[in-house]
């Protein structure tokens, strides 16, 4: 069964935003002693933009990522969301942002259900079992909801924690190589996913990728990255027109590489 | 303080053990093994020294009720620490601390919630110790009276005390730092005096007695079984002595995640 996307937002619909800035990244550093993990990286993030951060290992895409969840400090620059400063507003931003990783398991041993029900408690969810089954029907694991964890392949792995953190209806959605290590089939169905929910929800979506394809697919925009300096930052057509590439690997390996 | 985040955290946990045969054996293997070990070993050397007691014309004292009792009493500290770091392990195991610490939840908030854990599992090991050593050795711990909860009260708080400087132990050097979830409480077992009087101890552990809000519990333990009345003197300032100890180690533990933090090393725990 091919996994649907529910609307849930309606131009008339208060929750409705038109496209506007929901993340501000400003002069942001980040080091660990000597090495400099990131350095003045700065950039925005509007309302059902899609942006693929891109970048060789060591660039310092999971680095950004972790910055903009609170699990590191930045050493300066700052981190604002829907104009509040991240710092100091965690818990309240924190309930409109989600996040997942290819990297990044729920419990085994609890079943999906129970899984998802611990996170709709902690997200404050109003009706926390009619949300889960929701999202569940949603990445068609609604049948094996009463299963074990454990029990799922990485692809069906994936899914749940796309459903996680698609739970309390985010506003920004960070996702760490959300493809990472699925198949060509399944990673086409995340990427769907992940594309109609942005696009439907006006979710504001920053995922990282070493696919150059799948970031071409999605993307709004592309944001490369070497050695914790941005490199480029723009719509790929432009990018491509401005650095004289023919296509986003060469533009990857000219920036990049 | 949000109390659906802190219920949260104890249905992850009640979630876990509902599935666990060998969890929720472990909640009741120990308290059952050591009780009956214990205790069986308490009830012979009583009636051999009662024997020759006997012989010499003097009265044997209580040993069975001071052992009992003081295991019973010892279970509630180890069990209250283990209920908060063992916790805190069974999320860094299932590496879901890094989902759960960017989802809105608050540091005091995963704290509280791994307490009322803790509390589940301290009950859980009271009731099992109390019944064991009523059926078995016709000891009631209730025997204790209204001193009990002061007794609970003041090791519960300890055994949190050491619960979070372990949780920052394995915060601060990762996994390698997890077998202190089984040994830290063990370190303040002598000087607790759980089965002996303080005054058998050496002059220097005497002085470290007075500062281990334990052996203050202990000691009452002893007075309320010999003479059925307590002095509110030690006992109070075993609880100012909690007070401090676990307002320092929530400090602590607040002051390793923020270096984690800066460290950047929240990710990789558990890696």
């Amino acid at each position: 069964m091919a996994p649907t996307v529910v609307v849930r937002v309606h131009p008339r619909d208060p929750l409705y935003l038109p496209m506007h800035t929901v993340l501000e990244v400003e002069d942001l550093t980040k080091c660990f002693g000597k090495i400099c993990a990131l350095k003045g990286i700065s950039f925005t993030l509007c309302s059902g933009e899609i942006l693929g951060v891109v970048g060789p290992n060591g660039a310092g895409k999971t680095t950004l990522i972790n910055c903009l969840l609170g699990l590191v400090l930045p050493t300066s620059g700052k981190i604002r969301y829907f104009g509040k400063d991240f710092f100091r507003n965690r818990s309240q931003i924190l309930a409109k942002v989600n996040f997942a990783s290819s990297y990044v398991a729920l419990p085994l041993s609890l079943t999906l259900e129970e899984n998802l029900l611990v996170y709709a408690h902690l997200y404050g969810l109003r009706e926390p079992r009619e949300r889960v089954a929701e999202v569940l029907k949603i990445f068609g694991l609604y049948e094996k909801r009463k299963r074990r964890t454990r029990t799922l392949s990485s692809g069906q792995m994936m899914r749940l924690c796309l459903a996680k953190a698609l739970l309390n209806h985010p506003r920004v959605l960070l996702l760490d190589e959300p493809t990472a290590g699925l198949d060509p089939e399944v990673a086409q169905k995340t990427r769907d996913l992940i594309l109609n929910y942005a696009r439907q929800e006006r979710t504001a979506v920053l995922f990282t990728s070493h696919n150059l394809a799948e970031v071409e697919r999605i993307s709004s925009r592309i944001l490369v990255l070497q050695k914790g300096q941005i490199r480029a930052l723009g719509k790929i057509a432009k990018l491509l027109e401005e650095f004289e590439a023919e296509s986003l690997e060469e533009l990857y390996f000219r920036l990049a590489a | 303080m949000n109390p659906r985040r802190v219920f949260a955290v104890l249905l992850r946990q009640i979630y876990l053990y509902r599935r666990s045969f060998t969890r929720i054996l472990d909640v009741f293997y120990w308290p059952t093994v050591d009780l009956l070990l214990w205790g069986f070993v308490t009830l012979y050397l009583e009636k051999a020294g009662t024997e020759m007691l006997e012989k010499a014309g003097t009265e044997m004292p209580h040993y069975v009720s001071f052992f009992l009792g003081g295991l019973i009493l010892w279970n509630i500290l180890l069990r209250a620490q283990q209920g908060i770091s063992v916790s805190f392990l069974e999320d860094i195991w299932a590496r879901n601390l890094l989902n759960l610490f960017v989802s809105p939840l608050t540091i005091s908030e995963y704290l509280l919630g791994l307490v009322l854990v803790s509390v589940v599992k301290v009950l859980i090991a009271f009731l099992v110790m109390g019944a064991l050593a009523a059926f078995f050795f016709d000891f009631h711990v209730l025997v204790l009276g209204g001193s009990l909860l002061p007794f609970v009260l003041n090791l519960c708080a300890l055994g949190w005390a050491i619960g979070l400087v372990t949780m920052a132990a394995i915060l601060r050097f990762g996994q390698e730092a997890e077998i202190l979830a089984w040994a830290l409480a063990f370190l303040f077992l002598p000087v607790s005096a759980v089965f002996y009087p303080v005054e058998v101890l050496p002059p220097f552990l005497q002085k470290l007695a007075t500062w281990v809000p334990s052996s203050y519990v202990f000691e009452g333990m002893r007075q309320v079984i010999l003479e059925g009345s307590l002095k509110l003197g030690p006992l109070l300032k075993a609880s100012l002595l909690n007070m401090a100890y676990l307002g320092g180690s929530y400090l602590i533990f607040l002051r390793v995640h923020h270096g984690a933090l800066l460290r950047g090393t929240i990710p990789k725990i558990g890696e």
